[in-house]
């Protein structure tokens, strides 16, 4: 019997970390990556992490994915802890990693196989509405080294939405594309994403890429990896890059982020 | 597509032609230096009387015995050694060591201990492919880059599902051109032996090749090459090719 959830919390928690500490011991130095993280994420929320390279957040994305496991503290989804990746949690990652022997729809299977319960016309009809969905239906055929840049990360992001996972966790999956191809493809992802409702966690270093994408912005600093502060952006949807509202919120957060980078260096 | 095999054909046609002459010339005794027509004599006698087509069978049954069993034993000890730091340093090491050592070393062995039997011929072989294949998978996993394993494991893919849907598919190209290898060196050791070792349970290519020099029969030895030659060319055109094509248009990857 599920009790209807009470008026102040419409909106159910999906990811919850409390006090989530990870290090990692490299031939030549010893690394904390994590340091009493605490961080809740709401069911449908597009959060986005960031914060310079090092900083620990892909390592949190690996750990929300079940990728790895803390050192200390407890990582869960829907109020349960998480004991290994699946396909409620799905990662998308910085390069395409899309699988050459495979053809782009063999990709979008892939995932859609490891999920129970599906005939393979129920999987072959997903795979193709995702396709769809990425403006990507007619090249399904196609050799994954035939496919531009951009175009191979809306495979990815295709095969990553197709099994239906609760969570998408994205690790700077725009980084190595040109602008004009990010900017197409934030309007992709806004689209998409009001239409699904996932909960996104997405890694960038790009500030204004995280204004332009997130409900929230959670800045992280390095050595040890820890959250600094939390921005809400209340802009409306769907967002321009270009838009000079916008603009005011990353020169914010991009002021407070070199902040704490030089107070770094001086101390 | 006609140009290329008109191509083919002239350079085939003027290698023969410069035999000929050769042979015309009298700079050797024709007992060394067979003319084209007299090969070609042999070998469709040879043919008439069934001798080399049973030789062929000897031969490519033997061979592909021995390096089926190559491939069977080679390909998951490959995989073994490409997963653990114990099996590297162990197998990996003992494969590393013996694929330097030249097939036909392992002849007199074989006849020691096999004595004149099929057994023998097998074990060369085997012994000829096996250390090959085992480099070749090993580099060939250890090649992959690890985003692939991530991936498929964020996707809920572990253990066996890994191996056979994403270990070694992304390491196909690697094992193709290590079977491949493993091919060339079973044909090696399987001629090397057949010279060798008189076994009585049949007589394959390298015996008729063998007998051939003692005959002083040089149309024999110079037909039972080409023949050799021939069955290598068939295999790599109908059995590997095809293959490579695949993967080339699938990867992205060589010259059209």
């Amino acid at each position: 019997m599920e009790s209807p959830a009470p008026a102040t919390e419409a909106v159910p928690t999906k990811l919850v970390l409390e006090h989530v500490s990870k290090s990692f011991q490299t031939s030549s130095l010893h690394v904390q990556a994590l340091d009493d993280v605490t961080l809740r994420i709401a069911e449908g929320e597009f959060v986005c992490l960031v914060g310079p390279s090092g900083c620990g957040k892909s390592t949190l994305l690996n750990l929300i994915a079940g990728l790895d496991r803390p050192d200390g503290g407890t990582v869960q989804a829907d109020g349960q802890p998480i004991s290994g990746p699946g396909p409620h949690r799905l990662m998308m990652f910085q390069e395409a990693a899309l699988f050459p022997w495979l053809t782009v729809l063999g990709n979008v299977l892939f995932g859609l196989k490891l999920v129970n319960g599906l005939s393979s016309a129920e999987r072959r009809e997903k795979a193709e509405y995702f396709l769809e969905l990425v403006g990507l239906k007619r090249f399904m055929h196609s050799n994954v080294h035939e496919l531009s840049g951009g175009m191979r990360q809306r495979v990815a992001l295709a095969r990553s939405l197709a099994p239906n996972p609760g969570v998408l966790l994205m690790d700077e999956p725009f980084g190595a594309l040109d602008a004009l191809t990010r900017e197409q493809l934030y309007g992709d992802i806004q689209r998409i994403w009001s239409q699904h409702r996932k909960t996104i966690v997405f890694v960038t270093h790009n500030v204004r890429e995280a204004v332009c994408l997130g409900d929230r912005v959670i800045l992280f600093s390095p050595n040890p990896g820890r959250i600094r502060e939390e921005f809400s952006i209340p802009l409306p949807r769907p967002r321009d890059i270009n838009s000079v509202d916008l603009a005011r919120y990353s020169t914010e957060i991009t002021r407070v982020l070199k902040g704490y980078v030089q107070s770094e260096v001086a101390g | 597509m006609i140009a290329r095999w008109a191509v083919a054909s002239l350079f085939f046609a003027c290698l023969i032609g410069l035999w000929q002459l050769a042979v015309n010339a009298h700079i050797w005794s024709p007992l060394l230096l067979p003319s084209p027509s007299n090969v070609f004599i042999y070998l469709w006698s040879s043919l008439e009387d069934g001798t080399m087509l049973e030789a062929t069978l000897v031969t490519v049954r033997r061979l592909l015995i021995g390096y089926g069993m190559g491939i069977l034993i080679g390909l998951p000890l490959g995989l073994l050694t490409a997963s653990f730091r114990w099996s590297q340093d162990t197998i990996g090491v003992l494969a590393l060591g013996l694929q330097t050592l030249p097939s036909v070393c392992w002849v007199p062995l074989a006849l020691l201990w096999f004595g004149q039997t099929e057994a023998a011929m097998l074990f060369v072989v085997v012994m000829g492919t096996l250390w090959s294949l085992i480099i070749a998978t090993d580099t060939g996993v250890r090649t992959i880059p690890p985003i692939y394993s991530r991936a498929a494991r964020s996707m809920g893919s572990s253990g066996f599902h890994t191996w056979t849907h994403v270990i070694l598919p992304a390491a196909l190209p690697f094992l193709l051109s290590g079977m491949k290898q493993g091919w060339a060196f079973a044909w090696r050791s399987l001629m090397a032996a057949e010279i060798y070792v008189t076994i009585l349970t049949g007589f394959g290519l390298g015996h008729l090749l063998h007998y051939g020099r003692e005959l002083n029969a040089m149309d024999q030895v110079i037909g039972v090459m080409l023949v050799i030659v021939m069955i290598g060319l068939a295999v790599d055109k109908t059995l590997f090719a095809p293959v490579e094509r695949f993967l080339h248009r699938r990867w992205g990857t060589g010259r059209q």
